[in-house]
């Protein structure tokens, strides 16, 4: 059993670093973009459209991963983009996970009429698709980063709730929520101090999961064209522009999804490093 | 009669979710900032045109009444008319469904074979490197979504070994003789296995980019409870009476494992399903989803209405099912 536990932790412990030592990467660069672009990511130079990355015949000394074809520099764009995914991350994140985890606390703990219409409504969020709802809401809200934010809140808060209230009907059924009642603490007070507290390693899970979903969610507005403004570089519409010119310049392509894919991986990871890291039975 | 309440309360919350779907997509529709009746006139049309068009498609009516007017027709089956094609809703997206719905189909069976798959071979190697493997497999499997997978396939086996065509569903200079829009089903009965290749090669890679998430989730939860029923007295059993180990695993765990993964993929597939919208974009694949992200960007109102409808119609469905089976396969209930 005890070497299980160390197996465990050394495990959560290397998920732990790797990811978020890929996720420091992006967030530094999202920081200090204009600092470390070696371009203008905007920049047109059709002089230099498609050039190849470094180690290929044909490369031209500064542009290290290559030129789109409009010979902007990819490795610019792949840094400003971090701006954009970083920034919905977090408030897309944040706010998706505001207002799910308050529904499912109030849901789980309260039960009776609340938890009946928090659950109705989850019912009926289950059944859209939930990219096409994405979708509709961009083309209805128009496009923008608010509008993104905004629609990844509106589509994605249902999975904090449904595990955060499955979560709490698990706690609320235990002694010490019980105690606490006895104590003269009000439902309110038990609700936030007492099993708020032990829902939390589950709610800071879901959270870096989220931050992933958030940034993928971006980048399927932006590779449909709904997202953000195109003078700005993302990974999604970098990535869209790519597929279109997959057999002249993969790497305009493969750049910025090798990038997506292990931020995506970093943050479910990170996630469940955490979760294994604040787990009291493995603790 | 328990069950038979655990059925009709089932059904009653599908019927409130159903009612509560066709209010949202309603309301969300209606706020279009975009006014689709001014897109579809020439800029010089006069204002009395514009309100013509407006009463033919109802929209001078008020917010409550074309509610009404609207769900009643839905509820026969009339889901309007497309303002881009100027044909029935209906007939459009019932020509995209099988598309969608084989792709689907595929994925599902793609995920079931790899994620049995590999949870038998982590059981069966339990403790060794292969295990470790599998375990590693799945977690990417699981933090990596369809768009991302589909996007790697694409390059991986589109583009650097060309061996799958990277987008439609059917090589178009093909002379096709179906009737129906059941391609791949349809070339199965005509025998024409020429086509049936075709229509696979096309639909190998979006159904396994949409597969690769679910097949480790299946992969994860079936080699838990596996792994729990190895050790089981029937099983020690059948090892002392000479069964080789993935006789053991096969014959003895697997059936009793089964349940909870069952239940876990009709769930499921529902996301799976959600996941064709951009993989069929991605791929260029002539289905449901596709024809949504059309809708989208053309602003066609009665044809989004249609689509969202239809699949959430779909996903009730396939919720309601997976209930209902787990509440005959659940003794406490069956035998009440």
């Amino acid at each position: 059993m005890l070497d299980g536990r160390g197996a465990v932790k050394r495990r959560a412990g290397a998920r732990l670093w790797l990811s978020g030592l890929w996720l420091a990467i992006v967030a530094l660069a999202a920081v200090f973009a204009p600092l470390i672009a070696p371009h203008d990511p905007l920049m047109q130079d059709l002089l230099y459209g498609r050039l190849p990355p470094f180690w290929m015949a044909g490369a031209e000394p500064g542009y290290l991963l290559g030129t789109d074809s409009l010979g902007r520099d990819v490795l610019s764009r792949l840094i400003h983009g971090a701006r954009i995914a970083l920034i919905v991350a977090l408030v897309a994140g944040i706010g998706t996970c505001l207002i799910g985890s308050t529904l499912g606390l109030i849901a789980g703990y309260y039960r009776g009429w609340a938890d009946r219409i928090i659950s109705r409504l989850v019912d009926i969020w289950m059944a859209f698709p939930p990219i096409l709802f994405a979708i509709l809401l961009i083309a209805v809200i128009g496009t923008g980063l608010t509008s993104v934010i905004v629609a990844i809140v509106v589509i994605d808060w249902t999975r904090f709730c449904r595990v955060v209230r499955a979560e709490t009907l698990n706690q609320s059924q235990m002694d010490y929520v019980h105690s606490a009642r006895i104590a003269g603490f009000t439902r309110m007070k038990t609700m936030l101090s007492e099993i708020l507290p032990n829902v939390l390693p589950t709610i800071v899970a879901l959270l870096s999961l989220e931050m992933g979903i958030a940034v993928i969610v971006e980048a399927i507005l932006s590779f449909v064209n709904l997202s953000i403004s195109t003078d700005q570089p993302t990974w999604g519409g970098m990535i869209a522009e790519g597929r279109l010119s997959i057999h002249q310049a993969w790497w305009v392509l493969v750049f910025p999804l090798i990038t997506l894919f292990l931020t995506v991986l970093s943050f479910a990871q990170f996630g469940e490093g955490l979760k294994d890291r604040f787990d009291p039975v493995l603790r | 009669m328990p069950i038979l309440r655990v059925v009709l309360s089932r059904f009653l919350t599908t019927l409130i979710t159903l009612i509560g779907v066709a209010i949202i997509v309603f309301v969300v529709v209606r706020v279009v900032p975009g006014n689709p009746i001014a897109m579809m006139l020439p800029p010089g049309a006069s204002t009395a045109d514009i309100e013509r068009l407006s009463a033919l498609y109802g929209l001078d009516k008020s917010i409550f009444e074309q509610f009404t007017i609207w769900f009643g027709n839905v509820l026969q089956g009339d889901f309007g008319t497309s303002i881009s094609t100027r044909q029935p809703v209906l007939d459009l997206v019932l020509g995209r469904l099988p598309a969608t719905l084989e792709l689907s189909l595929m994925a599902l069976i793609i995920a079931v074979i790899l994620g049995m798959g590999a949870a038998i071979i982590g059981t069966r190697y339990r403790g060794r490197r292969t295990e470790t493997g599998v375990d590693l497999a799945n977690g990417i499997g699981l933090s990596v979504p369809d768009f991302l997978w589909g996007l790697l396939l694409i390059i991986l086996l589109g583009v650097v070994w060309p061996l799958f065509p990277i987008s439609g569903r059917v090589s178009p200079r093909l002379d096709l003789p179906f009737s129906t829009q059941f391609y791949l089903i349809e070339s199965i009965f005509r025998l024409r296995f020429d086509l049936t290749g075709n229509l696979l090669r096309h639909m190998f890679m979006p159904a396994l980019a949409l597969a690769l998430p679910l097949a480790a989730i299946i992969a994860q939860l079936l080699k838990q409870s596996l792994k729990e029923t190895v050790n089981l007295d029937y099983a020690v059993l059948a090892r002392t009476k000479g069964y080789s180990e993935t006789r053991v695993i096969l014959s003895e765990a697997l059936p009793n494992a089964l349940l909870p993964t069952l239940t876990l993929i009709g769930v499921q597939f529902t996301f799976l399903i959600g996941g064709t919208v951009i993989i069929e974009r991605l791929f260029s694949y002539e289905g449901l989803g596709n024809m949504a992200v059309d809708a989208v960007i053309n602003r066609d109102l009665p044809l989004i209405q249609g689509i969202v409808i239809l699949f959430a119609l779909i996903f009730t469905a396939i919720n309601l099912l997976v209930d209902m089976t787990y509440a005959f396969l659940n003794p406490r209930l069956r035998h009440a």
